[in-house]
């Protein structure tokens, strides 16, 4: 199923829609404490008034691997680097592109993008 | 407040057994179970079975009444789903309701099917115990996650593919004269080491393998056991749960399991032990850098000393703390649904001196923990011989 088909998931499709426009951001309670949509409470505390915070322009690569065995949906696009990376507020998962795994390590400083899938050219989020 | 006992404990053979329908291999370990406790099935107040993917793999939802019927009990029947702990999280909840005077007489268990989906298809289904939106859909399979966890931890502590490999071997050997084990085989650190990669560091000897099989329990109060004559020398005496942020980069850690720490925090204090009383463990190691987190999360090492602990010979056999002398995920295999309840007939086995590894059990208390997903839930069970 590609996203022409799939139901849009609100919240979730919206976040990629943002950082697809260079204007990702996560949501911030009155704590401080940072997640990603949809939420109706913080997860970390329960409070309410979640507000959105730009995302940083860059983060650092926390950790990552490169994934040789894939699920079917993923199965052309192998191998590729999976990476957990901070941004401060929150962390995020995604595909390391235009870099080669060899070239990749914990610290370096990468870019939130959102691309499509080899296999199935689903909608994913990226990092360049 | 009764005691929980480990009546009678039952294992099909974990492997490759892609024809087997999950009824029928729970049935066969739920007779085991009978057979070994000396309990009629009628006396069964409650059946808690434990199950993850059986609606991908068996398009079956709504297992517990089927689950019943294959252990031919009519109690009433309740699946429990939390990933890789399920059946753990089953146990527990038998072990409130013979504690509370719910029940005397608890039918635990699991199943699981796989091999029928392939190894591309069981990917795909254990990647649903991630989060979809956030995890799965960028690709991150379970293997990955791991892989993500090992090298957060080398970063953080240190520890190389070596020490993993040491894991794996230890494992392996363990494995050796268990029966019920998919691997009955030895590796060296050598081929470990040389397998091919799955998600760097993890190689595909560092996984656990894809696993047909079935494990069941029956628990009985102290009273059902002592008016009934059972020879039921393990209890159940302690029980503990923790929970986390369900995906891995809202955690406040990467390389430690802190629901593990609760869990196994809560275990030992129901059963009034800590860790230096006890004389073996039965973990997690659904890859090897589980089993590294597992041993630091039942404090028996500080974060980033377990690494080593295979290698020193510290967790093998022959050491002071024996760790998976069934064989772990690793060797004996990872029916997921199976896992939490196959961990407590291992350890009861063990303790009680009918396992082929119990004469490396210097003691008297055992500990399992059962871990879901990449430990977002974790149950802790503390075993002892009491009589």
């Amino acid at each position: 199923m590609t996203d022409d088909t799939r139901v849009r998931d609100e919240g979730f499709d919206d976040f990629l829609d943002a950082v697809e426009a260079g204007e990702g951001f996560y949501l911030e309670c009155p704590d401080g404490h940072g997640s990603l949509p949809p939420r109706q409470v913080c997860p970390h505390c329960g409070a309410g008034d979640l507000g959105e915070t730009p995302l940083a322009e860059t983060g650092e690569i926390e950790t990552y691997t490169t994934v040789h065995v894939a699920a079917p949906e993923f199965d052309d696009d192998t191998p590729y680097v999976t990476a957990v990376v901070d941004f401060g507020g929150v962390r995020l998962t995604g595909q390391l592109r235009d870099a080669a795994p060899e070239d990749v390590a914990v610290g370096a400083e990468v870019t939130p993008d959102v691309a499509r899938t080899e296999t199935t050219g689903e909608r994913i989020l990226v990092f360049r | 407040m009764t005691g929980v006992r480990v009546a009678g404990v039952g294992l099909t053979h974990f492997g490759k057994h892609p024809e087997r329908t999950g009824r029928d291999l729970f049935g066969e370990a739920a007779d085991r179970a009978f057979a070994d406790a000396g309990v009629d099935r009628s006396a069964v107040e409650g059946l808690n079975y434990g199950n993850f993917m059986g609606e991908l793999a068996e398009h079956q939802g709504h297992q517990g009444p089927l689950m019943a019927e294959a252990a031919g009990v009519t109690a009433p029947a309740t699946r429990y789903e939390s990933a890789c702990a399920s059946s753990g999280t089953a146990l527990r909840e038998a072990v409130k309701d013979v504690r509370n005077g719910e029940a005397d007489v608890v039918l635990v268990g699991g199943a699981e099917r796989m091999n029928n989906l392939g190894t591309a298809g069981t990917t795909e289904a254990l990647a649903i115990a991630a989060d979809d939106l956030y995890e799965v859909r960028a690709g991150m399979t379970f293997p990955a996650a791991y892989a993500l966890m090992a090298r957060a931890y080398f970063e953080a502590y240190g520890g190389s593919r070596e020490d993993l490999a040491e894991i794996a071997v230890k494992n392996h050997d363990n494995a050796l004269e268990n029966e019920y084990a998919q691997f009955q085989r030895a590796i060296s650190v050598e081929e470990a080491l040389d397998a091919p990669m799955v998600a760097d560091p993890l190689g595909l000897y560092d996984a656990c393998p894809i696993t047909d099989g079935a494990s069941a329990v029956v628990l009985v109060s102290d009273e059902y056991a002592d008016d009934h004559g059972l020879e039921a020398p393990v209890a159940v005496t302690g029980t503990g749960q923790g929970g986390d942020k369900m995906a891995l980069q809202d955690r406040q850690y990467l390389a430690r399991t802190p629901a593990a720490e609760r869990a196994a925090a809560e275990a030992y204090d129901d059963a009034g032990v800590g860790p230096a009383d006890v004389a073996a463990a039965e973990v997690h190691d659904c890859f090897t850098i589980a089993e590294v987190l597992a041993l630091e999360a039942l404090d028996f090492y500080a974060p980033g000393e377990a690494i080593g602990a295979a290698a020193r010979g510290e967790t093998t056999r022959d050491g002071d703390r024996p760790v998976n002398l069934s064989g772990g995920l690793k060797a004996k295999g990872h029916p997921v649904g199976a896992t939490g309840t196959s961990q407590v007939v291992e350890m009861t086995r063990l303790l009680r001196g009918d396992h082929p590894n119990s004469d490396a059990v210097d003691g008297d208390v055992g500990v399992t923990h059962n871990a879901g997903g990449t430990v977002a839930s974790t149950t802790v069970h503390v075993l002892e011989v009491t009589e």
